[in-house]
């Protein structure tokens, strides 16, 4: 375990020796202090506990990494993920997730606006709400939510599939209710275990996705 | 009864080409799409000319004395720099949009003479970075594709904000491009329209830009310069803006600028001309004291080596060609009318890349046509077509006594119209007159 404290290394020194680390290495970063792009670019099979807030784009696009943050997170966490673990203990700000394309990201509050957004194949589950146009154009992944959701969730979805437990304030554009299969349930229940999350059911959830009307432009769904 | 076509009068605001609009839309209910960039008249760099040297300048020897034409990109923040042999690049286009062939040819064509080219919406293919020496990686709204392994692979990185055939809008690349390998590397099913938003979706301003950018410089270890290309518009603020962002290159797309699939609408009616922008952007650098410390790429419209030349004389450091590229690989082609009267249309008149029929396997991702497209011998033509503008830009330069490309200035030139004179802030031919500027 080693530590890595930001009031005495600059940003480029925590990143160069997070970026070079080996497989199976440990850190805690302290004195996070809200700064932004702290533990972007790792590519390795490491574990980062960050010990306080962060800012923008923190765990932005990384790779195989297993990343914590003891606090809440600044726009842009985990953006563009391509695998690995990233979770967070407080809340989130915007875009949590933005085109992110593998891995797993856990947070316990709430998300802000636009979690998911354009999500690639990442797979998110939120202990708490999210804010409006959550999924907006999200074309794969898992995206489960244990509260609930502002206006326009899932707004021009694709192929990604939302696990809502609370309400939708609204559904955005081609967003629609669908039936909980068993496949649904199981994988839904492997969402929530990998949260760590026992106290609620898979059964308190709904389904949704993609009504697939956008998918070819046709003049009578133009506006 | 016979009609006496010389009696008949054409309306100038319901002419036939606004007649047949109306009628075209309503039958079909929808926008027309189609690709390339603007078609109507807009001032444009043809409208100015050099004033070559005479008995107060001293001219170059034409064939024999040096003339540099070599740029060096991104000296501001990174580490690598790109080094380009000549100031003409290959503009950002999709694979998805054109074959992989073409994308390979313009690799070819490009490294070849010493200069880069540049992906698109959709990701590096092979074909592009194997035949790439200079690659640049456009960071787009819809992020198709985009990974760190390919960041970390490019020689640069060109953050998207906008393009001059649509500054605002998003693009479509409609459902019938849509192969397999499209999809796949899109993560998106195969034959659906795929949009691509008009922002970019995590961030909102010029203040996160500039954390955006620090954090794809913290990925890639600072080494790459980081281009910020914007579509004409508000170009002064633009410009200005891009350099706060830290931008090591600013790129600006005037609307002449190509577009794979886009509403006629859009191309025709947003952003503006090349010409007035190159001033706009020169002008926001030094008066930010940046200009040639941040570098300026210009867009939209070059066809040739005075195009090249002027945009240089301007104040721009090197310039991209996208249309003509395409055009030089074989788009377009008189060879190929045959063909395009299938498809309802004729060489010199093809548009429609959205459509993926194009004959000669550009703008299609159907594998019987783009393999008609020989790689090797696009990329020559592309070569060869770029030593043309090379060696235009070196005669124009010489003629105006300047020893390096870059030693053009506007001083060196005339304009033809009012319009250009305003513009692009010369004066009017045979006159001290710039509109605005001198009484």
């Amino acid at each position: 375990m080693k530590n890595l404290d930001l009031n005495n290394v600059s940003l480029r020194e925590l990143n160069q020796e997070l970026q070079n680390a080996q497989n199976g290495a440990q850190y805690v970063v302290e004195n996070s202090n809200g700064k932004h792009n702290i533990a972007v670019g790792l590519n390795k099979e490491q574990s980062v506990t960050i010990n306080g807030h962060v800012g923008y784009y923190c765990a932005g696009m990384n790779q195989k990494a297993d990343i914590t943050v003891e606090g809440n997170a600044g726009s842009g966490l985990a953006e563009n993920m391509m695998s690995g673990k990233v979770h967070v203990k407080g809340g989130v700000s915007q875009y949590c997730g933005a085109t992110a394309h593998g891995g797993t990201i856990i947070i316990d509050g709430d998300a802000s606006a636009r979690c998911g957004i354009s999500m690639k194949g990442v797979d998110i589950v939120v202990r708490g709400s999210v804010g409006h146009m959550s999924a907006f154009m999200a074309q794969k992944g898992r995206f489960v939510i244990c509260g609930d959701a502002g206006n326009a969730l899932g707004d021009s979805i694709y192929e990604a599939r939302i696990y809502l437990r609370g309400k939708a304030q609204s559904l955005g554009a081609d967003c629609i209710e669908k039936e909980m299969q068993d496949e649904h349930r199981k994988e839904l229940a492997e969402l929530l275990k990998k949260a760590d999350i026992t106290d609620i059911s898979v059964d308190e959830f709904k389904r949704y996705g993609s009504a697939r009307k956008l998918y070819n432009f046709s003049v009578d769904n133009a506006y | 009864m016979s009609v006496n076509e010389s009696w008949l009068l054409e309306s100038k605001t319901f002419s036939k080409d606004a007649i047949r609009e109306i009628q075209r839309a309503a039958k079909e209910g929808i926008y027309s799409i189609r690709g390339g960039g603007a078609k109507r008249f807009v001032p444009s760099f043809d409208d100015l000319v050099f004033l070559g040297a005479s008995m107060s300048r001293y001219p170059l020897e034409g064939y024999r004395e040096a003339c540099n034409t070599a740029v060096t990109l991104g000296t501001r923040f990174a580490k690598k720099p790109i080094e380009l042999k000549i100031p003409i690049t290959v503009a950002g286009m999709s694979f998805g949009s054109l074959s992989a062939q073409a994308k390979e040819s313009l690799g070819r064509g490009a490294s070849e003479v010493g200069t880069s080219t540049t992906t698109g919406d959709g990701g590096m293919t092979q074909e592009e970075r194997g035949h790439s020496n200079l690659l640049v990686y456009q960071y787009l709204p819809s992020r198709y594709g985009m990974n760190p392994d390919d960041l970390r692979k490019a020689d640069a990185i060109e953050v998207v904000v906008g393009q001059g055939a649509k500054p605002g809008g998003g693009g479509m690349l409609l459902g019938q491009k849509i192969n397999e390998r499209v999809a796949r590397m899109r993560d998106l099913p195969q034959n659906i329209d795929q949009r691509s938003a008009c922002r970019h979706p995590d961030w909102t301003g010029p203040d996160d830009l500039e954390i955006k950018i620090t954090e794809l410089r913290e990925i890639t270890n600072w080494e790459k310069p980081i281009y910020i290309k914007v579509g004409a518009a508000r170009t002064y603020f633009d410009t200005s803006l891009a350099v706060k962002a830290g931008a090591d290159v600013v790129v600006v797309d005037g609307m002449q600028g190509g577009t794979a699939a886009t509403q006629d609408v859009f191309i025709e009616h947003v952003g503006i001309p090349t010409l007035p922008a190159v001033r706009q952007a020169v002008q926001a650098l030094k008066d930010m004291d940046m200009h040639r410390k941040v570098q300026l790429i210009v867009s939209g419209g070059i066809r040739n080596g005075a195009d090249v030349a002027k945009a240089l004389a301007m104040g721009a450091d090197a310039v991209s060609v996208g249309t003509a590229a395409l055009i030089a690989l074989g788009d377009n082609s008189p060879e190929l009318d045959s063909e395009y009267e299938k498809i309802g249309s004729k060489s010199g008149y093809y548009f429609e890349y959205q459509a993926g029929n194009c004959p000669a396997g550009i703008s299609t991702q159907n594998p019987d046509l783009a393999k008609r497209l020989d790689p090797v011998l696009g990329g020559r033509r592309v070569a060869n077509y770029l030593r043309c503008l090379t060696l235009e830009v070196q005669t124009l330069a010489r003629a105006c006594g300047k020893s390096d490309v870059h030693n053009l200035e506007p001083e060196d030139m005339a304009a033809l119209t009012v319009e250009a004179a305003a513009m692009a802030q010369i004066p009017l031919a045979g006159t001290t007159w710039i509109p605005g500027k001198t009484t």
